[in-house]
């Protein structure tokens, strides 16, 4: 007869926690290892808090990129839709529009722009996500320089400043440490993202395109449809990680997330999501996040050349996905 | 003698220049297993597309329980009951088994445009089902990938029988099977009848034809070639009928190997 219970009700299922959460492992080791090496740096609740503010905009780009690329696509220009939705919404903002409008102005270029990417993959019927992205990276780009003439817009609204700057030290923190604004906005859209994609159908939609896009279509699934909503969704964190970055910073600078869509991807990919589709978690994601921010943090600490970091995380991208290679074999070979 | 669960008259469908199908009549009747069989390019698979709603007729009626119906899209077949299991399953390989079997049509609670997906029920109401049909798998939470042909065979037939479906249609059901689950798959076919469901299958192997098949109807060059009751006809009068002959009697060839 058919066996119902779910593994992890009977007893623990091992090979498929590690499997899942394995990931996470390695964040804490690498954590515990400059904690080790560096503990007078890299313990500091400064440092901390720093991490987290400083990868918080390349967290919302992976989640959106995890998405895409669980239904084997790719989104190249959310580095751009980052930078428009941060110019447009600076300009916004000196120009003296009401601050709550000006917070929605970066989720809502996001949107429009991936909008216009999934219309150009599934009404135009370009071959490729590769095609459509590349064009809005570049067309994106494009716009937010010709909107500020090239130059940076500085001196935001407090209130659009808030999310990507505020933290919270509870009194118990010397400023300028805290829990930083930018982290509870991660963590909402992750346990969100992570209840869509899990939890409802559309999320299961999304998986089933990525696993297997013909299954999807003799099942009924609007392929297409669910398609667009994956890029404005991608879009839209894009837009999001934009309004965050804008009020690290306070402006908002045309050269902002050039390349970053590359860093994303990375980041889905050594969080152990398959670059074919249909595989991966959003635990996952935000560890390959805290992976290569850790990274970085813990070669600046320790006075390692900034051309050291690229070559470095260069290789964990290659390792981390031979591990997964050599997991898969393994599995198969049971 | 009660109208036909299916009937298509006078069926015609041309793809520009190329004519596929040309009036061809068709009918299954409650829980009857027919055997559809044909050459590469008879129409065996243009038909079974307009009967599950993929294509429409250029030509000719549907009737579906003495009601006259058209399919804009597989849904509105399948709201009738007619579903199709395809040569390669269409099942999403990441997926396991029982999400597999609801995708689409997943249970749980309504919001808007959205489905909270009920994981618990979907797990429980696949793993009733599967037993009802005596389907045997280790869990439910297998991913399909990890199964083996005939198993994956048998979740997409019960995902074609999950929604009170009357008709099957069937594409090759033993084509990408290991000839040990061959059997399995078949013996599932007949259970199916049991259970009053109709099955069409479009197969090459005789054997699979003359194991489970009620009737057997061919189709030559998108025409109505020739049908009979199986009991009335033979493996190589059936033969004949795939190549063009009829009253095909002689011993063929490959008989004379052995």
């Amino acid at each position: 007869m058919t066996d119902t219970t779910a593994p992890g009700k009977a007893g623990i299922n091992w090979s498929k926690l590690l499997e899942g959460y394995g990931i996470v492992i390695v964040v804490v080791v690498m954590a515990l290892a400059l904690a080790l090496i560096k503990p007078e740096v890299f313990l500091t609740p400064q440092n901390l808090t720093n991490i987290l503010k400083q990868n918080a905009s390349l967290a919302l780009l992976a989640l959106g990129m995890y998405v895409v690329i669980v239904t084997a696509g790719i989104d190249l220009s959310v580095g751009s839709i980052m930078a428009l939705g941060m110019v447009a919404l600076a300009i916004a903002s000196k120009a003296g529009v009401p601050w709550p409008v000006v917070l929605l102005i970066g989720p809502a270029i996001g949107l429009a722009v991936g909008w216009i990417n999934g219309i150009g993959l599934t009404v135009l019927k370009l071959p490729h996500p590769f095609i459509m992205t590349l064009g809005t990276l570049n067309v994106a780009r494009g716009l937010t320089y010709l909107i500020s003439n090239g130059a940076p817009v500085s001196g935001l609204q407090p209130e659009v400043r808030y999310l990507g700057q505020a933290y919270y030290d509870f009194g118990l923190f010397p400023p300028p440490a805290g829990l930083p604004a930018s982290l509870i906005v991660v963590a909402v859209c992750a346990v969100a993202l992570w209840f869509f994609l899990e939890r409802t159908n559309m999320g299961r939609h999304i998986f089933a395109i990525g696993g297997n896009p013909h299954a999807a279509r003799v099942s009924g699934i609007n392929v297409d449809r669910t398609l667009v909503v994956v890029y404005m969704i991608s879009g839209f964190f894009a837009g999001l990680s934009g309004l965050l970055l804008a009020g690290r910073t306070d402006s908002g600078f045309p050269n902002a997330g050039l390349g970053i869509e590359l860093d994303a991807i990375a980041a889905v990919i050594i969080g152990g999501a398959s670059f074919f589709g249909g595989r991966g978690t959003v635990i996952g994601v935000l560890a390959g996040v805290l992976i290569m921010g850790i990274l970085r943090n813990g070669l600046n600490i320790t006075n390692v050349s900034a051309f050291w970091q690229q070559i470095l995380i260069g290789l964990v991208i290659i390792v981390a996905v031979y591990i997964d290679v050599l997991r898969r074999r393994a599995g198969t070979r049971r | 003698m009660a109208a036909p669960l299916l009937e298509a008259r006078g069926i015609s469908k041309f793809f520009g220049a190329i004519t596929a199908l040309r009036d061809v009549n068709f009918h299954v009747g409650h829980g009857e297993v027919l055997g559809v069989v044909g050459d590469n390019g008879a129409g065996k698979s243009t038909l079974m597309k307009i009967l599950s709603g993929l294509f429409r007729p250029s030509e000719g009626e549907l009737i579906f329980n003495g009601q006259p119906v058209s399919f804009s899209s597989p849904k509105d077949a399948q709201r009738l009951g007619i579903e199709m299991v395809y040569q390669d399953f269409a099942l999403a390989g990441n997926m396991p088994i029982y999400e597999n079997i609801y995708l689409g049509r997943e249970p749980g609670t309504r919001f808007g445009p959205l489905t909270i997906v009920d994981h618990k029920l979907a797990r429980q109401m696949a793993a009733d089902h599967l037993d009802r049909l005596h389907i045997h798998v280790k869990s439910v939470d297998q991913n399909t990938e990890d199964l083996s042909g005939g198993q994956r065979q048998a979740v997409a037939i019960a995902r074609a029988t999950a929604f009170d479906g009357k008709l099957v249609i069937m594409d090759e059901p033993t084509a990408a099977l290991a000839i040990k689950e061959v059997g399995k798959v078949l013996d599932l076919v007949k259970s199916l009848k049991d259970h009053g469901v109709a099955v069409i299958i479009i197969s090459h192997r005789m054997d699979d034809i003359f194991y489970c098949c009620d009737r057997v109807m061919a189709l030559y060059q998108g025409t109505n070639f020739a049908e009979a009751e199986l009991s009335r006809t033979s493996r190589n009068e059936v033969i004949g009928w795939i190549m063009g002959t009829k009253g095909n009697t002689m011993t063929l060839a490959h008989d004379n190997m052995h």
